[in-house]
């Protein structure tokens, strides 16, 4: 227990280390890179909280892929970040308004794992007992009997969600004019950043 | 990437793994952790990786753009199919148990494990060629006035 209790100050130590060393950085390229390492122990964080498939997507689209996205718009745009001439007192202020009202409310909820909190007394357990029969044995993972079949239909708002949100970025982004260099062969891209 | 072997050998060795474990993630979800979403980040980190390392048009000829973003209108079609379906079959939308008998029994699975693995299999094409279709539109730009 004490072990673990080592492990998850390091990891949280960690997060703020990488969190203070993104506001702090003024190299945009080292910034993005301090943003995966942190998206990488946010899913190490996950991990031992017990939410693996969480720890799957944070370290998927968190680390890897929204990394990349940053890395591409750098390339296009530019790697300093300009030099802040505003006071920072005025920011200063609201910053520590916000995180002392943050960890004030932390301070009424209840410790990691307490078998009576809410989360494990007040959800309704029916979901929980009757997964086994309702899915007749064939699937042990409740969570995805909660989000396939009890709440598929709002798994199916979620899913045009990101259907929407990737037509939305092809119409904004995509080439001008692509369409018809790329129509006949699709090899003639230019612009890899390989 | 030419004057990086290590990075391309590495990247090689790690591909079918990487990929093996998105599918893993994705059709074992309703057993262990996972699940289309997961499934399909992992698979475009995967090809977004690939992108990286070997460039754009070698990416592009494994997914075409074209044949990506008609996947990403395809995966919403089998979600909403399997609903449509459940519907033929005598049941509400999305009621997977009306799926019970009714296709190639004792081969597929039946009933909510069917509708399940379907409706999942839609969530992980969509979330797939989202990924990558935006990857293409960062990558495949260029800069602008010079920069």
């Amino acid at each position: 227990m004490d072990m673990l209790e080592l492990v998850d100050i390091f990891v949280l130590a960690l997060l703020v280390a990488t969190a203070v060393a993104v506001a702090r950085v003024r190299n945009l390229w080292a910034a993005v890179m301090f943003t995966g390492i942190y998206s990488f122990l946010g899913a190490s964080w996950m991990l031992i909280l017990d939410a693996p498939d969480v720890a799957f997507t944070e370290a998927a689209v968190g680390a890897g892929i929204s990394t990349v996205l940053m890395l591409g718009t750098l390339a296009l745009t530019s790697r300093e970040e300009k030099p802040i001439k505003k006071s920072p007192v005025l920011p200063l202020i609201v910053v520590v308004v916000t995180g002392s009202t943050l960890i004030y409310g932390t301070l009424d909820m209840p410790r990691v794992g307490d078998p009576s909190a809410p989360v494990h007394t007040r959800m309704d357990p029916s979901y929980i007992e009757k997964s086994e029969h309702d899915m007749h044995g064939e699937m042990p993972n409740v969570v995805t009997s909660v989000l396939a079949s009890y709440r598929g239909y709002d798994t199916l708002g979620e899913t045009t969600v990101i259907f929407t949100a990737g037509i939305a970025v092809l119409l904004i982004l995509r080439k001008p004019g692509k369409r018809k260099t790329e129509l006949p062969n699709g090899a003639d891209q230019k612009g890899s950043h390989g | 990437m030419d004057n990086f072997p290590i990075i391309r050998v590495i990247t090689k060795l790690l591909m079918p793994y990487i990929l093996l474990f998105a599918f893993y993630v994705q059709f074992h979800g309703d057993f262990g952790p996972g699940g289309g979403f997961q499934a399909g980040v992992i698979l475009a980190a995967g090809l977004i990786l690939y992108g990286l390392v070997f460039g754009l048009p070698a990416l592009q000829k494994v997914a075409p753009p074209r044949v990506i973003e008609w996947l990403i209108a395809l995966g919403v079609l089998v979600y909403a199919g399997t609903g449509i379906a459940t519907m033929l079959l005598g049941g509400k939308f999305l009621d997977y148990e009306a799926l019970k008998h009714q296709v190639l029994p004792g081969w597929l699975p039946e009933g909510q494990h069917l509708g399940i693995f379907l409706v999942e299999l839609g969530v992980g094409i969509t979330v797939t060629s989202v990924m990558t279709v935006i990857f293409y539109c960062f990558a495949g730009r260029e800069p602008v006035d010079g920069h």
